[in-house]
């Protein structure tokens, strides 16, 4: 594993600015990026990115450069700042990042804000306090050593002398800069004042008082809004449509056919609609005729035959160490279970939408709720045929991301849009747009084999993964690589795959991949540890302890994990009738997550949540309320999605609206406790890991309870409410 | 098209709409008061709540023109400043994660506490369950509700 300091890139600078009103800007940048990002000869002269302002008033702004939808960045990556600035939280304001090159990446996926910047934004807050306290040290003719910087102010302790940051401002702009090799940056949570501690979001106030804009709150002066219909069967495009016919709807400002691309994540072919009020637009899609010309019909009835096809051959080898079929061969005893997980969808509360403006000027205006607007800004220059140069975006907050909104498609309809409308126009997708024109999150098989021995010992593994593909390789969010658990852990292991042809849209959806294999997987541990008679703690725990080639995470993280949602629910503790605990853990995104579920089931199949205990080893929490938030929300995401199911006919989703996909409710909940493992090894995010284990640990619970094994989701089809 | 009077947070809004165009539309797009979110268009979901003479109704299914005269409550008009026990207590708590549902989580609590001063989970779980929370506050909305209901009560600051 890295130690925090190899960690640090050696290659980052501090970039320092002074402004006329005597503010102290301070970023950080590097050469190898601004080589990449500029060119000519001043290329070594780089742009840093801003990350803190100062003003002679005192007054501390700290920009926070990714996307917000829930994960609560906008909160934990600024307190990082704080805390190596040494301010008071109470005197910060956060000011939200456009989409700027000079910050790099800028996105909201993979679980990589929190990793990403902790380095850049340690080394931007620590070098801002070692300039303000040199400038103090200039001021009092002292050395810079005796000179601390505490709360918004440096103390000459000597002398009991201060001087507030605001003050210190513009002379602290004029000190030569320290490399950030000389920094001291704080790691560990033993020297934490800020870090871990709860910080109610920084947006709070506005969410509670109705004042924040999210993505469809924009609202500019003239701005006309639009609806878009594509074709419900994936691909499908334009013949005709009685446009002509709709233009004389009330409020309707134009409606045409956008020919668009065959980029089913680009500018689909449809008819968009565009009106004085949303209202109107959509009033009018109501007597819209269109006559498609689809080019697919793929259907969830065709997918579950061919699965049942495949099943029944041997696939393609992905991965093998070891000898599997003699494993078999000698093996104690031999499980076998097939898992089934359906499609689902994202279904963010805030449906997609986007708000484009073509200025006279030519430069396009975006204000767009995207986790990957970088992305968007691509694909609309490559679309539309115009310069990146000439395309600015607003970056708004998100009504929910869960990897939906890493897809622009959104961004691009609403730039084309804008290009055909002289007016600032606001695409806004209803429910069912939503729903239907999603990029789902793969369906999948797995036909999973194991061997144990006499002492319930796993001595081989074997997993024939059917999943989909486009020609020969997965589609996206399908794949699964045989490096991961248990992979390492037992002798023999083999991966073998199999790929259905998908013409439907798939995506990454929360933790992609691993929310939904982890649910076979760990749920197939305790059908292994039963079958050789261990408790399933036990036998997880010997598996850790167990070396057959190299694994993808640490193991020794795993087991403090475990151990810790162990004792906090007291595993093993004697439960009532019809009730039951269930364990699963899960490594993904850098992240350790175990949990631990209590279960009470009916004999109608009828069941309860009673409570889930989460624990994470995610090294140190720098907010422990948005921290405890992801996890909590990931269970609720995990039991949620438990229940739903998209399915396709004729090449079309047919679910619409929460009516038939339908969310968790508050009366479906269970209760939720959260600790965590704080180990010295750099953050990770938490927005992924803590999704993959909540579904098995429900589960497998739920077989304790009533002693159904559930093989297949959604739960509903397995006989199973709540 | 045809003009009527909305009373919104205590002030009269003369607005003009279509007949059938719901209150969520008129709030959003001829109002600029976005506070009232579209999530499902069919009252399934509650993102669009506000209330109707103090009880919570769906914005997204009420014609505009049907509630003219009655007294409407938007997310706007709680308290602006933040200092509503509903909105102190969500605060204190840090209820959000993405934050799009919570104004009408907001609103039907603050109507649940005018009924009933004390209530428990399940008391909460029936007031709330029409609102749908993706990103799964469920368990800290049970918390701030009854926080909400002690400082309602002045046996918390």
């Amino acid at each position: 594993m890295k130690t925090p300091n190899e960690n640090l890139n050696r290659r980052a600078f501090l970039k320092v600015s002074a402004l006329a009103s005597g503010a102290f800007m301070i970023g950080v940048s590097y050469r190898s990026n601004a080589a990449q990002t500029q060119s000519g000869p001043d290329a070594a002269t780089w742009s840093p990115n801003l990350y803190i302002r100062i003003e002679p008033s005192g007054s501390i702004t700290i920009v926070s450069k990714n996307p917000e939808g829930g994960q609560g960045i906008k909160t934990a990556m600024p307190m990082v700042v704080a805390e190596c600035l040494e301010v008071d939280w109470k005197d910060v304001t956060v000011e939200q990042a456009n989409l700027d090159d000079r910050y790099g990446r800028q996105a909201a996926g993979g679980s990589r804000g929190t990793p990403d910047g902790w380095n850049d934004l340690r080394i931007a807050g620590t070098g801002a306090a070692y300039m303000l306290r040199t400038a103090a040290a200039e001021t009092w003719g002292v050395s810079i050593d005796s000179c601390k910087a505490e709360n918004g102010t440096i103390v000459h302790e000597k002398s009991k002398r201060t001087l507030s940051y605001g003050r210190l401002a513009s002379l602290a702009s004029k000190q030569s800069v320290p490399a950030v090799e000389k920094l001291t940056l704080k790691s560990r949570p033993s020297e934490f004042k800020l870090l871990g501690k709860r910080i109610p979001g920084v947006d709070n106030k506005k969410i509670f008082t109705g004042q924040l804009a999210y993505g469809c709150d924009t609202r500019l002066d003239g701005m006309v809004y639009a609806v878009f219909q594509k074709c419900p069967s994936f691909g499908g495009k334009v013949r005709s449509a009685n446009v002509d016919q709709l233009k004389k709807a009330p409020g309707i400002v134009d409606a045409f056919i956008v020919e668009g691309t065959d980029n089913l994540k680009g500018l689909m072919p449809g008819v968009a609609i565009i009106a004085e009020s949303w209202w109107e637009a959509q009033s009018a899609r109501k007597q819209l005729q269109v006559d498609w010309d689809k080019v697919q019909s793929d259907s969830t009835a065709d997918y579950t035959r061919q699965a049942e096809a495949l099943t029944k051959q041997s696939g393609e080898t992905l991965g093998e160490n070891g000898n599997v079929d003699k494993a078999f061969d000698k093996a104690h005893k031999v499980i076998e279970s097939q898992y089934y997980y359906p499609f689902v969808s994202h279904a963010n509360m805030e449906p997609q939408n986007c708000t484009a403006y073509q200025h006279p000027s030519g430069k396009l205006e975006l204000w767009a709720p995207s986790q990957n607007p970088k992305s968007g800004r691509s694909l609309i220059a490559s679309t539309l045929r115009i310069s990146e140069d000439t395309i600015h975006v607003n970056m708004t907050r998100l009504g929910g991301g869960f990897g939906r909104r890493l897809t622009p498609d959104f961004m691009v309809e609403a730039a084309y849009l804008a290009t055909k409308v002289n007016r600032p126009v606001q695409l806004q997708w209803t429910r069912e747009d939503d729903i239907q024109h999603d990029f789902y999150r793969p369906a999948a098989w797995h036909n999973l084999k194991a061997a144990i021995d006499k002492s319930g010992k796993l001595t081989a593994w074997e997993n024939h993964f059917v999943t989909f593909g486009s020609g020969k390789r997965t589609v996206s969010g399908a794949n699964l690589s045989n490096k991961h658990y248990p992979a390492g852990l037992t002798p023999n292991f083999r991966l073998r795959q199999s790929l259905i042809q998908a013409k439907v849209p798939t995506g990454p959806w929360r933790s992609p991949g691993h929310s939904a294999y982890c649910f076979a997987f760990q749920s197939f541990m305790d059908e292994i540890a039963f079958a050789g008679g261990r408790d399933p703690l036990d036998f997880r725990l010997d598996l850790l302890k167990q070396r057959h080639g190299s694994t993808d995470f640490d193991t020794e993280r795993a087991v403090g994990t475990l151990k810790l949602a162990a004792k906090n629910a007291n595993w093993g503790r004697s439960m009532g009738p019809n009730q039951g605990q269930g364990l699963a853990f899960h490594f993904d995104h850098g992240g350790y997550v175990a949990y631990v579920a209590e279960v009470t089931a009916q004999a109608s199949g009828q069941f309860k949540v009673d409570h889930v205990f989460g624990t994470a080893d995610s090294g140190p929490i720098i907010n422990r309320s948005g921290a405890d938030n992801q996890i909590e929300g990931s269970v609720i995401d995990a039991l949620s999605t438990a229940f739903l199911e998209i399915s396709f006919s004729d090449g079309a989703v047919e679910q619409s609206n929460f009516s038939n996909y339908n969310l968790l409710r508050i009366n479906q909940a269970p209760s939720i406790s959260v600790d965590y493992v704080q180990s010295d090894n750099p953050p990770t995010g938490l927005g992924e890991p803590p999704i993959a284990p909540a579904t098995p640990a429900i589960t497998n619970a739920l077989f304790a309870a009533s002693g159904k094994r559930v093989h297949a989701l959604p739960l509903g089809k397995q006989g199973f409410y709540i | 098209m045809s003009k009527i009077t909305l009373k919104i947070n205590g002030k009269e809004r003369p607005v003009d709409v279509s007949s059938d165009m719901p209150l969520l539309w008129a709030l959003r797009d001829k109002l600029n008061m976005t506070g009232t979110k579209y999530s499902c268009g069919i009252g399934q979901c509650g993102a669009c709540t506000v209330l109707l003479d103090g009880t919570p109704m769906r914005a997204c299914i009420t014609p505009a023109a049907s509630v003219a005269g009655m007294n409407i409550t938007t997310i706007e008009g709680l308290h602006p400043e933040g200092e509503h026990p509903v909105q102190k207590a969500w605060h204190k708590i840090d209820v959000p994660q993405c934050g799009y549902c919570q104004g009408g989580q907001i609103l039907t609590a603050v109507s649940l506490l005018e009924r009933n001063q004390n209530p428990s989970d399940a008391d909460i779980d029936a007031a709330h369950s029409g609102n749908i929370c993706r990103c799964g506050t469920y368990h800290r909305i049970r918390k701030a509700v009854k926080l909400a209901a002690r400082y309602k009560r002045g046996g918390a600051k």
